[in-house]
């Protein structure tokens, strides 16, 4: 997942891409014929230090390789955001990155 | 009781545990009220009424000119759509996004706390030429706003 935090007016303008392959589980291999298993981001938290500010909750209409810029308030430099998400699966990745 | 219900009421309680393990694993304390469930009827849904119930518990939307919705007129391919959502309403708890002639309507919904500033950017799949919603929850009530995207290719086929 990539992290980029600009700091703005005392807010922390927090845009996050992550690789992600969000299978719908509507599409099939073309090859195959065969449904292609849902595979998609269900949640994505942002925490600002130890608090959690924002709690994103997807769908299967997130696109792939999903992008969310989010914009946290009373960030001071120093500060920590860190992010996690989770996939249907129970797959999961964190990770945070301080404010310059 | 039927197995259906019982393997649905089994998940919902896996599902829970585990992401309670994935935020205790990153250091995050969870306010159980902050960190709401994924709501499987809420993403399943096929209409925005339902969805909306499911989600927050009312589809009585009031259309407000203090949302403003940033998508394009026309998505020459509907796979990556770039929605931004933003307000000028005071307390808001949660933004959502819905695309009204997905088979799922509900794409994202995110619960906000008072430290974030009321705005959203994401890309979205739009399946066909949809309108897409932006509602915002604030003092218990739901406001909305819509633009409609003209989709030429669709995002959601195989």
């Amino acid at each position: 997942m990539r992290i980029n935090i600009v700091k703005k007016d005392g807010q922390a303008w927090v845009r996050v891409l992550i690789k992600h392959p969000m299978e719908t589980g509507m599409r099939k291999d073309k090859g195959t014929g065969k449904v292609i298993p849902a595979h998609f981001i269900k949640s994505v938290v942002l925490a600002h230090n130890n608090d959690i500010v924002v709690n994103a909750k997807c769908g299967v209409a997130v696109s792939k390789d999903p992008f969310f810029f989010f914009k946290i308030k009373g960030v001071n430099s120093g500060d920590v955001i860190k992010i996690n998400w989770e996939d249907n699966t129970g797959k999961s990745e964190a990770a945070e990155e301080k404010v310059a | 009781m039927n197995t259906n219900v019982k393997r649905r009421l089994m998940l919902k309680g896996t599902l829970l545990a585990s992401m309670a393990g994935v935020a205790a694993s990153a250091g995050l304390l969870v306010p159980s009220k902050v960190l709401a469930v994924w709501s499987q009827a809420a993403f399943d849904a096929t209409t925005v009424d339902s969805a909306l119930n499911a989600l927050v518990g009312s589809s009585s939307l009031t259309d407000s000119p203090d949302i403003k919705i940033k998508a394009p007129a026309i998505a020459e391919n509907g796979a990556v759509v770039n929605i931004l959502v933003s307000t000028t309403i005071t307390g808001v708890e949660s933004m959502s996004i819905l695309v009204e002639k997905n088979a799922s309507p509900l794409a994202l919904s995110a619960d906000i706390s008072k430290n974030v500033e009321p705005f959203v950017k994401t890309r979205v799949k739009i399946g066909k030429t949809s309108k897409v919603l932006g509602v915002v929850k604030a003092g218990g009530k739901l406001y909305s706003t819509s633009k409609q995207v003209k989709v030429t290719i669709g995002g959601c086929g195989g």
